[in-house]
């Protein structure tokens, strides 16, 4: 198992945080990018004592964030990555934001030049029940985690877990680790070959190296 | 005849307050100069302050309020001239933001201003008479050396925050640049790193109406017993216009008429735009003093960080160790979003500990001293996660 283990006393933690945190190293300077309300960067600090920064598209989120005490800007990964210095931090993380991204291959490689290590968590397009609505039915997958329709999802450049671990190669990446999660983002303890996880896997978090 | 008597009564009371101010007053001797960027010291010189809340026994808990072009120390308090209550009370007070319960808050009239910190209407010690135009020209720069002496008198090391609106945000900048070790938190607000073309254009044509009122009398207009009230109205009306935003305008006023039913073919203020401009600055000239507004426009339109630091605005915060939280406006065209990235950028550079906000409202420059709930929303949030990692009690902390 790779996620940190529940604190008893702390509050309720989504599994794929949980995964991503257990990936982080104690004092790291981290960039979380799509940090929401800051929950992961919260649990961050408290558990691994990290130096955390965030970067948010909503005003919302960062309200949020800066509330919590969090040092968050209002940005977008697309455009605002390239501002940072190489390796600025040394864990970036990028959570189930890529698939919505214009350029996630740009985006990728940014990741790649600000951070020592990066974290991605990202939907698998190719799991099994997305397959079997777009063979059955013959429409596009609306499931419980992924709940948009085609015409208005944020979601606009989809892969399969194999179609990923491609573009690393591509990219002259290192797959350091990678964990297959369930839709409820807990991860899958079982040791099994790609083609199994491509389609039993709904998310992966993936920690990567140049 | 009775508005006149008391149009010259606050004429004099100006006056007195350019020199002995209602609030408190630091004095600086002949013996303590306060040197400036153009090359030259003012001895003897003087700052005008106020100051909120109780400084703690470590002295950790005093925030710096830096204000805006025509602003004053009286953030939360009435200012003897007007009569009005201070000028960021939605900010600053018990329970506020920031908490004058919790905090000790301290706001000074800026170098080159007219409320008792000295500028061209102060009598100049060695001739008697207002500096008026020998009053050497100042700098943002040279307003924060200025206040990082009364913070010296103060016996304060490090201040907790300083935090400030368009110039008041310059201010904030240059103090986490000339003094990084002595400013925990910084918050400019609504600002920018330098003023644009634009903003330096829209200052001359205000600078341009007060000298072109005879009444200015080649600046020395106090000594001659004048005042070009119609140049600083003009000023102030020309640059009213850029602290509101075209729909803003749009809602207030739209192309409503004053008072009338129908156009009357003439120039009076048929417009209620028209009107509330004229009021604008009519009100305006019993407050201001027309060579400090020369004075403090320059300071703002020399104001270029970048430019003190070989041209990179990176390096104005190298090693910084401040946290910054940085806010700006959809609907500010005087210091737009654009300007505050740049910071943000120069920040991220320099692997500076900031947070930026763009604040979705419609009401322009202006919006900083309006009630925009999420303005106070993220300050209270930001100065509360600031106090927590500088070990200072919070309000309604357990403590």
């Amino acid at each position: 198992m790779i996620s940190l283990p529940a604190n008893p006393n702390g509050p309720i933690v989504r599994g794929d945080h949980r995964v991503v945190a257990g990936l982080v190293p104690q004092g790291a300077r981290v960039l979380d990018i799509g940090c929401e309300d800051g929950a992961l960067l919260t649990l961050l600090t408290q558990e691994r004592n990290v130096d955390g920064r965030g970067i948010e598209l909503s005003q919302d989120g960062v309200n949020k964030c800066v509330a919590r005490g969090l040092s968050v800007i209002q940005g977008d990964a697309d455009t605002d990555l390239a501002d940072y210095p190489d390796d600025a931090f040394d864990v970036v993380i990028l959570s189930q934001t890529l698939q919505a991204t214009r350029d996630p291959k740009g985006v990728v490689e940014q990741l790649l030049r600000i951070g020592q290590q990066v974290i991605i968590s990202i939907p698998n397009f190719a799991f099994w029940r997305n397959r079997m609505q777009v063979l059955l039915r013959g429409r596009m997958p609306v499931t419980k985690y992924l709940p948009y329709q085609w015409y208005d999802t944020p979601n606009i450049h989809f892969c399969s877990l194999r179609d990923f671990v491609e573009l690393t190669k591509e990219l002259d990446a290192t797959v350091e680790t990678a964990v297959a999660l369930s839709g409820q983002g807990n991860e899958i303890p079982v040791n099994a070959p790609w083609w199994v996880w491509n389609i039993l896997a709904e998310q992966a978090v993936f920690l990567l190296r140049r | 005849m009775a508005n006149e008597t008391s149009e010259t009564e606050t004429a004099q009371l100006s006056l007195r307050e350019a020199d002995t101010p209602s609030s408190k007053l630091q004095l600086f001797g002949a013996d303590e100069p306060l040197e400036l960027d153009a090359g030259t010291s003012l001895a003897p010189w003087q700052i005008a302050y106020e100051t909120y809340g109780t400084l703690n026994a470590d002295k950790s808990n005093a925030v710096l309020i830096c204000h805006a072009l025509t602003g004053d120390q009286y953030v939360a308090s009435t200012n003897p001239i007007t009569g009005k209550s201070g000028w960021w009370t939605r900010m600053v007070g018990p329970g506020r933001p920031i908490d004058t319960n919790h905090y000790f808050v301290i706001c000074s009239n800026v170098l080159g201003g007219c409320l008792g910190t000295t500028g061209p209407a102060t009598t100049n010690p060695a001739t008697g008479k207002p500096y008026a135009l020998e009053m050497p020209v100042v700098t943002i720069r040279d307003m924060v050396r200025a206040q990082a002496r009364l913070i010296d008198k103060l016996g304060i090391d490090t201040l907790f925050a300083v935090v400030g609106g368009s110039m008041g945000g310059m201010q904030v900048l240059q103090w986490a640049a000339s003094y990084p070790e002595r400013v925990f938190a910084a918050v400019p607000i609504a600002t920018g790193a330098r003023h644009s073309s634009q903003n330096i254009a829209f200052h001359e044509v205000g600078r341009q109406a007060i000298m072109a009122d005879p009444m200015w009398e080649g600046g020395s207009y106090i000594a001659s017993g004048t005042r070009p009230t119609k140049g600083l109205a003009v000023a102030r009306m020309a640059a009213h216009i850029t602290y509101m935003s075209d729909e803003s305008l749009h809602q207030k006023f739209g192309r409503n008429l004053q008072d009338r039913e129908t156009l009357t073919f003439g120039f009076d203020a048929d417009f209620q735009i028209e009107s509330y401009l004229r009021h604008q600055g009519m009100t305006f000239v019993d407050r201001f003093d027309a060579n400090s507004y020369l004075y403090v426009t320059r300071a703002m339109d020399y104001f270029d960080l970048a430019g003190q630091f070989g041209g990179t605005l990176a390096n104005a915060f190298k090693n910084s160790s401040t946290r910054f939280c940085i806010m700006s406006f959809t609907s500010d065209w005087l210091f737009p979003t654009s300007e505050s990235r740049a910071v943000v950028k120069a920040l991220n550079a320099a692997a500076a500990n900031v947070s930026f906000v763009e604040i979705d409202c419609d009401r322009g420059h202006d919006s900083f001293l309006l009630d925009v709930p999420e303005m106070f929303s993220t300050i209270r949030g930001f100065i509360t996660g600031s106090a927590i990692a500088r070990g200072i009690p919070i309000p309604g902390g357990s403590n």
